[in-house]
């Protein structure tokens, strides 16, 4: 054992939540310190240069959710905070149909006129309905959810608030998040449209991340929790930041050692430390004992309770909820280096900048799923792809791409397999559909990256490789993300607490949890000290 | 010049239009000092910003007048008509100018490009040959407007340096400011570090009959780079960002205005800066006497100031009345009214927009003098629902965005990194 240095606190894991968490933590004035097991920060926001000029965003790959409040609180312009507005949503079909959804309102009515008339102004009902939803859910979005368990008047009057909140917002507002809290992206979207080609591009935010189909109840949060994040002012926009997420989780590193945080680098915890039922610091995987009063672990819920302090120091129900807590992870990446644009028949290559969507109806969504719950992957994967060199030069040398490829379903747990073996089939499965709807696709790949849910466990630490360290259903959300009773940031262990995207307001990239979890640190700081939960889960 | 299909008295078009008007994919066009310049090229323009902020923008700005005055006493009548000294420009430097009238109102601003000391070129908004024409006197100046003979192409953005650099060598060491022939698809031109983006850019001034010449070489040079072309719309956000005036907007030509409330004084713009030695120097120019009365009495009515948003007060009183905070990058260019903290009337903007590379509303505004510092606090007046409610602003110092790249010397091409973005909030 080396010596110990003293902090006030230790943030565990140096993925966006953490560093964002670690800069609000040094900001009110804490002596910070970030430890990443990695030798760079990010998680699974980070960009690679895996070819010389070629820069890979090897997981998380667009920006959307990320909370506004995060992008002025830390100053975040500053540090080079840089969101690039994605051009277009292409969405190509085998027999030579497309659908392009352009940020021009009046292009993109006329698109969807070509495939269904009705369809126009439908489009414009479900992006104001949808609208509406997230405008009322953003205030509960952006604060700590109350404990439905503790017995505590704050809560309760957290409670009352909330109920108030509801029973303001107009009925069909409310009915409508009812629906898409319980119901499937399939039913809400059949009520707006009849396009398949439409369809199958709108449901597939319904699907992403999570082991669920378009028809599957459940798919409606998914869709919801995907409409949530905002672009310049606008919901349901997406992004791309300036060098990928590689190069918004560096901003974040930067506004985190502008306000005094330490970041550490290939500094892997092996356990925090704990007295009595309280935290004092943590020891690396080299021994070094690390000392502190609040330890935040940026981990998901698995690592943050069974494996980072010995579940035996913790209430019964709670280490029985996070080991039946859902990850299942289903993503994987395929990242391609281009030697130049890929070519739809009848289209070229900048008609489709931004995201380009495999899925050309719900059918084929459910068709992609339905091989996934028998325990095997896609054999015609949904993708989600992105040539992100069209939107941000700097990302691939002059005339040269990168593609990023989103790719579902692919089960953690293969039945028959595994995905040390089936890492090439799954890169030729994704590389044959693409090359089936972009004839001469494969002749431009200068390099191919697979990343399967195995690779993403191994390389950011994220259990069963679930990209939103837990699946985002709603057993898993608000009150009980990650387990009820215990959604407010806090641990049974007192000064440890929890600030990854397995806890409020969940998986993407927003930062949210990092948030407000150091708000709930700083604000028992203030009252009493490091705090424990207020109760155990009943 | 080409004018091909137009009559002598309708619309004229710049040199580079055969080459543009087949990219301006909108069908929108606008008339820029009678001539014909695209709105925007595709429907959104929001990329066209982009584009200038991230990679290059290729920027149209051949309407420009241009006016070359020559002769011994060059640079003489130019120091005593324009505002700013002249003498303290060298030979392949720029200047952004003003000049007054004897009451010490701006009569307009432009950029003046000097050769030598009896040559110089003077770009501006508005005609202004015979108000400088008058002013000769008995010196040895010629002015000829050359606004027809040559084009001047743009290329702002990041990507700037690289591209134009890979076609002569010479532009990758220009300065700030600095300008110099060059020889871009064979024709002889001289470009010069100047813009109106407030970024890394520069601008390409040719002879009409080359235009397409250089065009295409610049275009051929700009593949694969995310070079597009940018037409008045995207241009308008990106001057704001710069803190870069503009008439009729920010200001209005003391010549025209009916009042002295629409006059407005080149310390009251916020040029201050060009005329530190106006209490001393023995340079007579139109405008001096006035000025020094007006910082000696104190008689400042205004600063032109930048002006930052409160985002969360912005977002807060929306929100509050069930409306979705807009946030539109499209400028607003009608005064919105400032008021103090007592509600009184402290000011009013001139140009307000929602800045996507700030990430927060921002305006060019003028207030009263006190009000000036930077930090100070105002309140914005908005309608929401259809009535006034006024939101909290900081005032900051302009350009509220101003990138290192701006003004930076050339640095090795792989300048642009993956991490670098840069704006001073």
């Amino acid at each position: 054992m080396t010596a110990s240095r003293t902090y006030d606190a230790i943030v565990i894991g140096g993925g966006h939540n953490g560093l964002v968490n670690g800069a609000y933590l040094a900001k009110s004035g804490l002596r910070t310190l970030i430890l990443e097991r990695r030798h760079l920060v990010g998680g699974a926001a980070i960009t690679e240069e895996l070819m010389p000029g070629f820069h890979f965003t090897t997981f998380s790959y667009a920006v959307s959710l990320l909370r506004p409040d995060i992008i002025h609180e830390l100053d975040l312009v500053k540090h080079g905070y840089f969101p690039l507005l994605m051009p277009h949503s292409f969405a190509p079909a085998d027999d030579g149909g497309h659908i392009t959804l352009s940020k021009d309102r009046n292009l993109t009515i006329q698109e969807i006129s070509r495939h269904s008339r009705r369809d126009a102004d439908a489009y414009d009902q479900y992006g104001h309905d949808m609208a509406q939803i997230v405008q009322a859910l953003k205030p509960l979005f952006d604060s700590v959810p109350p404990n439905l368990f503790s017995g505590q008047a704050e809560d309760a009057l957290a409670l009352a608030d909330l109920a108030k909140h509801l029973k303001g917002l107009p009925q069909r507002v409310l009915h409508n998040i009812v629906r898409l809290l319980t119901g499937s992206a399939a039913d809400f979207l059949d009520d707006y449209f009849e396009g398949e080609l439409l369809k199958g591009l709108l449901s597939s935010s319904g699907i992403i991340g999570t082991k669920v189909g378009p028809r599957s109840q459940g798919s409606g949060v998914v869709l919801l929790f995907h409409n949530m994040g905002e672009q310049d002012g606008v919901f349901g926009n997406w992004g791309f930041h300036k060098g990928g997420n590689g190069g918004l989780t560096q901003v974040l590193a930067r506004a985190a050692q502008a306000y005094g945080a330490e970041i550490k680098l290939e500094a892997a915890v092996s356990k925090v430390l704990t007295t009595n039922g309280r935290t004092t610091g943590v020891v690396l995987a080299d021994g070094t004992e690390l000392h502190a009063p609040v330890v935040v672990s940026a981990l998901d819920p698995r690592r943050t309770f069974l494996e980072l302090v010995e579940p035996r120091e913790l209430p019964e129900d709670l280490v029985e909820n996070i080991q039946r807590y859902k990850f299942q992870g289903t993503s994987s990446k395929v990242n391609f280096a281009l030697d130049g644009l890929p070519e739809f028949p009848g289209l070229d290559g900048t008609q489709f900048r931004g995201f380009t969507n495999i899925a050309p109806s719900m059918d084929y969504l459910e068709r992609a799923f339905d091989e996934a719950k028998y325990g095997w992957y896609s054999s015609k994967p949904y993708l989600d792809c992105c040539i992100q060199s069209t939107i941000d030069p700097d990302m691939a040398p002059a005339g040269k791409h990168v593609m990023s490829c989103f790719t579902h379903y692919t089960p953690y747990k293969l039945k028959g397999g595994d995905w040390d073996t089936e890492r090439d089939n799954l890169g030729d499965t994704v590389q044959r559909r693409l090359e089936e709807l972009f004839p001469g696709f494969s002749k431009l790949v200068l390099r191919r990256e697979v990343v399967t849910p195995l690779d993403i466990e191994r390389t950011v630490g994220l259990s069963e490789g679930n990209i939103f360290a837990g699946e985002l259903m709603s057993p898993q959300l608000y009150f009980f993300r990650p387990a009820p009773g215990w959604n407010q940031y806090r641990t049974p262990i007192h000064g440890y607490y929890q600030c990854g995207s397995g806890t409020h307001p969940g998986g993407c990239v927003t930062g949210g949890p990092g948030r407000l979890a150091s708000q709930q640190i700083v604000s028992d700081l203030a009252r009493s000290g490091p705090a424990a939960g207020a109760a155990a889960g009943g | 010049m080409s004018n091909k299909g137009y009559g002598a008295a309708m619309i004229r078009t710049t040199p580079f239009h055969e080459r543009l008007a087949p990219l301006n994919r909108t069908g929108l066009w606008q008339h820029w000092s009678g001539h014909l310049a695209a709105v925007k090229y595709q429907m959104d323009d929001k990329f066209e910003y982009f584009a200038v902020r991230n990679a290059a923008g290729i920027i149209d700005t051949s309407p420009l007048y241009k006016y070359r005055i020559t002769g011994h006493d060059a640079e003489a009548f130019l120091a005593g008509v324009l505002t700013r000294d002249i003498r303290a420009c060298r030979d392949g430097q720029a200047q952004y100018t003003l000049w007054c009238d004897d009451s010490g109102h701006i009569v307009e601003d432009g950029v003046v490009f000097r050769f030598s000391n009896d040559h110089f070129l003077l770009t501006s908004a508005e005609p202004n040959l015979a108000w400088f024409s008058d002013r000769i006197g008995r010196q040895q100046v010629l002015i000829e407007d050359v606004s027809a003979q040559y084009g001047s192409l743009a290329l702002q953005g990041p990507r700037s340096r690289g591209i134009l650099a890979g076609l002569d060598d010479s532009v990758g060491g220009l300065g700030f400011f600095h300008h110099g022939p060059a020889k871009i698809g064979g024709a002889a031109v001289n470009v010069s570090r100047t813009g109106y983006t407030g970024d890394l850019g520069y601008e390409v001034w040719v002879e009409a009959d080359d235009a397409n010449a250089v065009f295409d070489a610049i275009v051929d040079a700009s593949a694969g780079q995310g070079a597009i072309p940018v037409g008045m719309s995207a241009l308008l956000m990106l001057r704001i960002e710069a803190g870069l005036v503009l008439i009729d907007v920010d200001f209005h030509s003391s010549r025209f205005a009916y009042t002295d409330e629409e006059r407005t004084t080149p310390i009251e713009l916020g040029f201050g800066w060009m005329l530190k030695d106006v209490a001393t120097t023995d340079r007579a120019f139109i405008g001096r006497d006035a000025i020094r009365r007006e910082l000696a009495d104190g008689t400042s009515r205004w600063r032109m100031v930048g002006l930052k948003v409160d985002w969360q007060d912005w977002d807060r009183r929306y929100r509050a009345e069930g409306i979705i905070p807009p946030k539109d990058e499209h400028p607003v260019v009608w005064e919105m009214m400032l008021y103090d903290d007592d509600m009184e009337r402290v000011g009013y903007t001139t140009s307000f927009m929602y800045s996507p590379a700030l990430q927060r509303h921002i305006a060019m505004a003028r207030v009263r003098p006190h009000l000036a510092t930077p930090g100070s606090r105002v309140h914005l007046e908005v309608t929401i629902n259809h009535r006034y409610q006024t939101v909290a602003c900081e005032v900051a110092r302009p350009p509220l965005f101003n990138p290192a790249r701006k003004t930076a010397s050339a640095t090795p091409a792989i300048a642009s990194a993956i991490t670098s973005a840069g704006a001073s909030a």
